[in-house]
């Protein structure tokens, strides 16, 4: 029999820690690879009950993802030139033929400009906010903290009309500038208050030595507390990416032509032509990428900041 | 290298005041102490000569100049941080060049200058390490680095020994006093801890509740201490205090103790019928039958050359320190005899050195 330990967890309780961590994530896993499979299915394959997990890989979904195809008649058809490229081929082989180019190459487009510049900007107002918060003595600062704290306390869509009124008057309606400017309004809150929470955890000390070695506040703030916030920075910009890429509420009221994102433009793919999940599915897959990419390049400072502060160094 | 004068230094945080008036000069070259409990106002005083607080009144002359109003990059003054606040981020050598590289200094000199103050402080082997990995010692030498590599015209300490372990820390007080005297900087320190301001210290400012108790050197401070509270926050065991009841006129030089006659220093001013106190450092106190002033010994600690009698006597506890060798019994009633040139008067209400003739000539804050 072995010692019993406090800090080393016996070999029973690593294994079933072990055997939930995997089950939870394949039950989380399990709908992304359904996506994932789903986009190279052809149309029937899709739709075929039981399901394929075995299936011929197609293109297909990826190919109408980002094509509007027409239906053109037999003899039409029949005196086409043979097809030129390999998804002119793809095209071919469900009797229509390319119309042009869709619009979720734009949406997409839409969706990282618009994402990726209220990340930006939640980052560069909160971190200049939360450090002016840790440092400074700001009059009210409490009552203002938890003012800024209250903006999150009701579901943002709950002021959706007064905001649809607004942005109608200040034709920010469908613009990217507007949804950036929403976004960052609903995020800056979480974005102060985790950031003041690591600048906290900063020593005072640094910025104190470079001002005494000649730098001004400002350089002192750039050189010697962003570095050391790097951390905070990075896992609070997840959160804002996160949500700003994801938001849908927001995106379906606010825009439609010009600035619409890929959340509300996903769906209406389905209505082109019949059920086309594959190319839903497709959409969804290339929609999961960027923030995947981003939360794995930053994932070394997410886990620090998820345990930063939980022990004293 | 610079004269720092303090005159009437005063720093509010809202309704509390840390510093009140303070007034003091610190000559050029001087190892300086600010001294006194934690929240006494001597770190607020050191961040306010550094310029990293600005004072609510009164004026910082460096050189003659008035900077009290001046950011700190622009006084020319380094500082080294209890907590030593080396760049995490950044690898030794980084850290020492930084304040170099701030003024603009041409790389190969900030070279040249780096490799000079590495060996000075005998750290050249581990320049290029990250400082996360540096021994509490090496981060000090590399702070202390990073101070002196500019020259600056005086070092700001703040409590700069306070994260070392006790046994390191005797070593590193030398290592520091050697070095201020080699470069004879005009050195400002803060510490809690009277040994090591005796120890180091050219000039000691004891402060209290923002207060200046005494300015003075060491020796002036341990033997002439100017009010109650400097008396019994300088020396382990603090000075014993009998409190009594008297008058005293000028030229008097003896206290009556009941019914026991006590020399003191020649009093120089007379003061009327009052509570009064009578200090006696515990070394200046010698046990002998003979004498009639007498107290019954409570306990004894042994401490290898010496050993401390605590005594039960008419007005009030007394610590005599004492010979190992001189043998003592709990509870025996001894008599005590005082050095009469080495006693202070205080005048119990007001907590202020009476003048004598053994501390006419102390400086009293």
């Amino acid at each position: 029999m072995s010692a019993y330990s406090v800090t080393e967890p016996s070999r029973l309780s690593k294994s079933v820690a072990a055997l939930l961590v995997v089950g939870y994530a394949v039950i989380t896993l399990l709908p992304l690879l359904w996506i994932l499979s789903t986009g190279f299915k052809s149309g029937p394959d899709s739709i075929s009950y039981p399901p394929k997990v075995l299936f011929e890989p197609s293109l297909e979904g990826y190919v109408n993802l980002f094509t509007t195809r027409t239906r053109i008649g037999a003899e039409q058809f029949a005196a086409l030139p043979p097809p030129e490229t390999w998804y002119d081929k793809i095209v071919r082989q469900s009797g229509t033929v390319i119309a042009g180019p869709s619009r979720f190459g734009e949406r997409f487009m839409n969706s990282v400009i618009i994402g990726f510049g209220s990340t930006f900007l939640s980052i560069f107002l909160g971190t200049l906010a939360a450090y002016a918060f840790s440092r400074f003595r700001v009059p009210l600062k409490d009552d203002l903290l938890f003012f800024i704290l209250s903006t999150r306390m009701m579901p943002p869509i709950a002021v959706a009309i007064p905001i649809y009124l607004m942005y109608r008057e200040l034709g920010l309606s469908d613009t990217h500038l507007g949804m950036i400017l929403l976004y960052t309004a609903v995020n800056i809150s979480l974005a102060v208050w985790l950031l003041k929470g690591f600048i906290d955890e900063i020593p005072r000390e640094y910025e104190e030595a470079a001002l005494i070695d000649g730098y001004t506040r400002f350089q002192a703030f750039r050189k010697v507390v962003l570095p050391q916030a790097a951390t905070g920075i990075a896992s609070t910009a997840i959160f804002c990416l996160i949500f700003a890429w994801n938001e849908y509420a927001f995106a379906v009221l606010l825009t439609s032509g010009n600035a619409q994102t890929a959340p509300p433009f996903i769906p209406t793919i389905i209505g082109v032509g019949g059920q086309d999940w594959p190319a839903v599915a497709a959409g969804a897959t290339l929609f999961l990428l960027p923030v995947m990419i981003f939360t794995i390049l930053l994932r070394k400072h997410l886990l620090r900041g998820i345990t930063f502060g939980a022990v004293r160094k | 290298m610079a004269e720092i004068v303090i005159r009437n230094l005063r720093k509010e945080f809202g309704a509390f005041t840390a510093v009140e008036g303070s007034s003091f000069t610190i000559r050029d070259g001087e190892f300086f102490m600010l001294l006194g409990p934690s929240g006494c106002g001597k770190t607020t005083t050191l961040r306010m000569i550094a310029g990293l607080e600005l004072p609510s009144g009164g004026e910082i002359l460096i050189d003659g100049e008035d900077v009290s109003q001046l950011p700190a990059s622009r006084r020319d003054i380094a500082m080294v941080f209890q907590m030593f606040a080396l760049y995490p981020h950044m690898n030794v050598r980084r850290n020492i060049s930084y304040p170099l590289v701030s003024q603009g200094v041409a790389r190969a000199e900030v070279q040249a200058k780096v490799a000079e103050v590495a060996r000075i402080l005998g750290i050249t082997d581990i320049l290029d390490k990250p400082v996360g990995g540096l021994s509490g010692g090496d981060r000090q030498r590399v702070a202390l680095a990073r101070a002196i590599v500019r020259r600056p015209k005086a070092f700001m300490m703040d409590e700069p020994l306070g994260a070392l372990d006790a046994e390191f820390r005797e070593h590193m007080a030398e290592e520091l006093r050697a070095l201020h005297d080699r470069m004879g900087a005009t050195t400002v320190y803060v510490t809690h801890d009277q040994l090591e301001a005796m120890q180091m210290g050219d000039k000691i400012v004891v402060m209290n509740h923002g207060v200046v108790e005494q300015f003075g050197t060491p020796q002036d401070i341990y033997d002439h201490p100017a009010t109650l509270f400097v008396a019994d926050f300088i020396g382990s065991p603090s000075m014993n205090f009998l409190r009594f009841q008297g008058a005293l006129a000028a030229g008097d030089s003896a206290v009556r103790l009941g019914e026991v006659s006590i020399a003191t220093p020649e009093v120089q001013v007379a003061t009327g019928p009052r509570d009064l106190v009578l200090g006696v450092r515990p070394e200046h106190v010698t046990l002998s039958d003979a004498a009639p002033y007498r107290g019954r010994i409570l306990a004894s600690e042994y401490l290898g050359t010496s050993q401390i009698i605590t005594l039960d006597c008419p007005h009030g506890t007394v610590k005599a320190r004492v010979p190992s060798g001189q043998g003592v019994r709990s509870g025996e009633t001894v008599g005590l005899s005082f050095r009469s040139g080495t006693l202070s008067l205080f005048d119990a209400a007001t907590g202020r050195a009476l003048r004598t003739a053994a501390n006419a000539a102390v400086h009293h804050g």
